[in-house]
């Protein structure tokens, strides 16, 4: 017994670190595994603050492109009102009357931490479970698709950009509705892989990726960017396709969350067929 | 708490909030972000009796870090262990027979300064970049990342504590 205490002391500084260590490695790998909820994320008070006062006077430097951006996308909903007379607004809810995004609701949020240079990138924006937002809900900007809203606290949300290697997200071809799965492999900025699409769909570059509409997170139609070059994966039966987002992910600011009515709804019934 | 400890709880919190706001968003040629909160081990005076205290506070500075940049616990898991190979590496740079607890880093040659924050920064950056990208497939990419995160980090830490260190009367 003597001899395990003095050892004990004896090693007191290895043994802490080996501690910490396992901590430190078990964080790790928690946030490795894929939609795992992290014990260990920015949306809590303290961080979401430090990064809502840095984000506060950085848009300062930027207001003229916001506001460039703000305009722009005014020009296209309200052409998009003209054409369209039957959409109707309410509040800060889009309900178009005519079309898929019937069952969705938008919520207006900003980005207060980017983050695009890692291997797996999470956004911070300034809207959480007080303003609705929860786990498994859309984000997307004026441009096309950001990713999806992870963590949430009372004031903030983190959210798994799609320059995330665990980031999943069904995606189609949009003249010919084949689909696959929409990855990153971590290598350039602003460009993703489409896997899973058949060798035999008839797809070339320049081609338009939407959302596929398969998942309980998007509606379809989503846009998300353009395909720049593809080829055939090691098994030679299915593309491997680079597409370039429309959305520059470096410099996002104002973004939108996108709820599903419905999602529950679907949840519940996959889960009765899956017993 | 006596003088040092009030110095270096402000060192850690100014370290945690530049890392955070400034130095993660420069993004040098697309993905070389330097880690400069790893100044703290440099600073934090040595004491070869009680080092529990020094390392479980670089566990914390690096989880500071990760809580900020949703990175889990990779940067705990790479200060704590250059935390725990300080004293390995002050041997080596510092040389066998030199009396650590007397050292400041601003009263060293600029040799011997560059070849402990290189040591320190190294094995940082190594463990921290294997950790995030986690994959033996991406070697030359975790490679690539250590030496020019590392190149970064180190030119700052130069003008850092040429910067901050006291004047000699």
């Amino acid at each position: 017994m003597q001899q395990i205490i003095n050892f004990l002391i004896r090693n007191k500084t290895f043994i802490t670190y080996l501690v910490l260590l396992s901590v430190a490695l078990g964080l790790t790998f928690n946030a490795h595994s894929y939609h795992n909820t992290k014990f260990v994320n920015s949306a809590n008070w303290i961080t979401g603050g430090v990064y809502n006062l840095s984000d506060g006077v950085s848009d300062y430097f930027h207001l003229r492109e916001y506001n460039q951006q703000l305009v722009e996308e005014n020009l296209r909903l309200r052409s998009l009102l003209v054409n369209q007379p039957e959409i109707i607004t309410s509040g800060d809810s889009l309900f178009p009357a005519d079309s898929l995004l019937r069952n969705y609701r938008i919520y207006p949020a900003t980005v207060v931490k980017n983050s695009y240079s890692k291997e797996r990138n999470y956004l911070l924006i300034d809207q959480g479970k007080d303003n609705n937002i929860g786990q498994d809900m859309g984000v997307i900007s004026s441009h096309g698709l950001v990713g999806i809203v992870e963590n949430t606290s009372s004031g903030y949300a983190t959210v798994q950009s799609v320059l995330n290697t665990l980031s999943e997200i069904n995606a189609s071809v949009k003249h010919t509705n084949n689909f696959g799965s929409l990855q990153w492999d971590g290598k350039t900025l602003n460009v993703v892989q489409l896997v899973d699409i058949l060798r035999a769909a008839p797809i070339k570059a320049g081609d338009t990726i939407i959302t596929g509409g398969m998942s309980s997170i998007f509606p379809k139609g989503i846009p998300i960017g353009k395909i720049r070059d593809f080829e055939l994966d090691v098994s030679e039966n299915y593309y491997i396709i680079n597409v370039e987002l429309f959305n520059d992910m470096a410099t996002l600011d104002h973004v939108y969350v996108i709820e599903n009515l419905d999602r529950e709804e679907i949840l519940e019934l996959e889960k009765q067929t899956d017993e | 708490m006596n003088n040092s400890g009030l110095t270096n709880t402000i060192l850690f919190i100014f370290l945690v909030l530049i890392q955070v706001t400034l130095f993660n968003h420069i993004n040098f040629l697309g993905y070389i972000n330097p880690y400069i909160y790893i100044l703290f081990l440099v600073y934090y005076p040595y004491d070869r009796e009680n080092t529990i205290p020094f390392i479980f506070l670089s566990f914390l500075l690096g989880l500071s870090i990760d809580i900020f940049s949703d990175s889990g616990g990779v940067h705990a898991a790479a200060t704590l262990t250059a935390a725990f190979l300080r004293p390995v590496m002050m041997r080596w740079a510092f040389g066998v027979s030199y009396d650590y607890q007397t050292i400041k880093i601003s009263k060293t040659t600029y040799g011997q300064r560059i070849n402990y924050l290189s040591l320190l920064i190294l094995t940082h950056h190594l463990v921290l970049f294997s950790l995030e990208i986690f994959s033996f497939a991406h070697l030359v990419i975790i490679v690539k990342k250590t030496i020019f995160s590392a190149i970064f980090t180190l030119v700052l830490s130069l003008i850092f504590i040429s910067l901050f260190s006291k004047k000699k009367t």
